[in-house]
């Protein structure tokens, strides 16, 4: 239908993900945690797509309010990536810059801490993957609510400084906890 | 690594310039994520509107959520809690149709709460993220999206698609 692919198409325009048509969107891959485990891997990524997005909700197990994911490429645990954030907290907005560090982006995640039940959500899109004249830049849409005084809303977006073609993502608690029971991360290919 | 083709059109609504309020129900349980692709206004006087975003008919004061914003000359952020609908930002009557996003994760497990994300636009205003929360591990079998005051205007369309997990 014309009319739908219009309208994700604009959708991709607007910065909510990569636009996708209802026959160039394939699921590849889904992990969903069990027992608490500190790392969600996707590896051996098929190379025929142009762009990635995952896809996910994650509470962890930091005994705190909120905690953070970051993304990584090809075990590259280095200190190769940059990252960008605009939040808001359901009080302010606020705004981080990271350079030289060891993760490509940070989407915002429910704790230990949190209203029991709620998880942090969290849209990546990793773009032109397979690219391999380009940085690799990602970016996100993320947050959790938990009807209260914690929370947050945040754009997140992401560069890995090579140029090497992106074939596994880690996912990892940035505070080193672990991701809890429930958590769910699914990785999708988009046809160019 | 299994693939499979997904992020399928499940119904679409336009409405008439005579509804306050669309309805989606007997949602498959088969997907993973929803997606509502809205352009939509409502008959809020002024710029902006709102989508008055509920499931399974439940009129309770179980929903919230944070508001992320950028209007030109600042950016903030607002919270809403114990609300009876989550919001979803849209044109009100004195603009033209905006577009935007509204995103539902593992909506039909039974085990966590349900969590959103709103994108949404009004060019003349503003541009806003919102994360929302619905406090039931009920698995989403309806929506009903209604405007904050009056009908939707003549020519809003909704569609909501399914995303399917490997």
């Amino acid at each position: 239908m014309w009319w739908a692919r219009l309208l994700n198409v604009i959708s991709g325009l607007l910065g909510n993900g990569v636009a996708a048509s209802t026959t160039s969107y394939e699921s590849i891959a889904t992990v969903t945690v069990g027992s608490p485990q500190s790392a969600i891997t996707f590896s051996s990524i098929p190379s025929t797509y142009k762009h990635l997005q995952i896809r996910g909700i994650a509470r962890s197990t930091r005994a705190a309010s909120g905690s953070y994911v970051k993304i990584q490429a090809n075990s590259d645990t280095g200190n190769n990536y940059a990252n960008h954030g605009l939040y808001g907290t359901g009080s302010a907005a606020g705004a981080y810059a990271v350079t030289t560090t060891d993760h490509a982006g940070e989407a915002y995640i429910t704790a230990s801490s949190d209203l029991a039940s709620t998880f942090g959500i969290s849209v990546w899109d990793i773009l032109d993957y397979t690219n391999t004249s380009k940085y690799k830049t990602v970016r996100a849409l993320t947050g959790a609510d938990v009807n209260g005084t914690n929370g947050q809303v945040r754009f997140a977006s992401g560069v890995w400084l090579s140029t090497s073609a992106i074939t596994t993502v880690t996912l990892t608690d940035g505070n080193g906890a672990n991701f809890d029971q429930y958590s769910t991360f699914a990785l999708y290919g988009i046809k160019g | 690594m299994a693939a499979g083709s997904t992020y399928t059109p499940i119904a679409t609504a336009t409405a008439s310039g005579s509804q306050p309020t669309i309805t989606f129900s007997s949602i498959s349980g088969s997907y993973t994520d929803l997606v509502l692709i809205y352009s939509a206004k409502d008959g809020t006087a002024g710029a902006e509107g709102n989508i008055l975003i509920s499931f399974n008919s439940d009129s309770g004061s179980n929903y919230s959520w944070t508001n992320l914003y950028g209007n030109g000359s600042a950016a903030g952020s607002t919270r809403l809690t114990n609300q009876t609908s989550i919001y979803a930002y849209c044109a009100g009557n004195t603009s033209s149709l905006e577009a935007g996003t509204f995103q539902v994760m593992n909506y039909s497990n039974t085990t966590t709460y349900k969590s959103t994300l709103n994108r949404g636009n009004v060019a003349s205003t503003a541009v806003v993220a919102r994360a929302g929360l619905w406090r039931s591990t009920s698995a989403i079998t309806r929506m009903d999206l209604t405007s904050s005051s009056g009908n939707f205007a003549s020519g809003s369309t909704f569609t909501l698609y399914g995303i399917q997990a490997a």
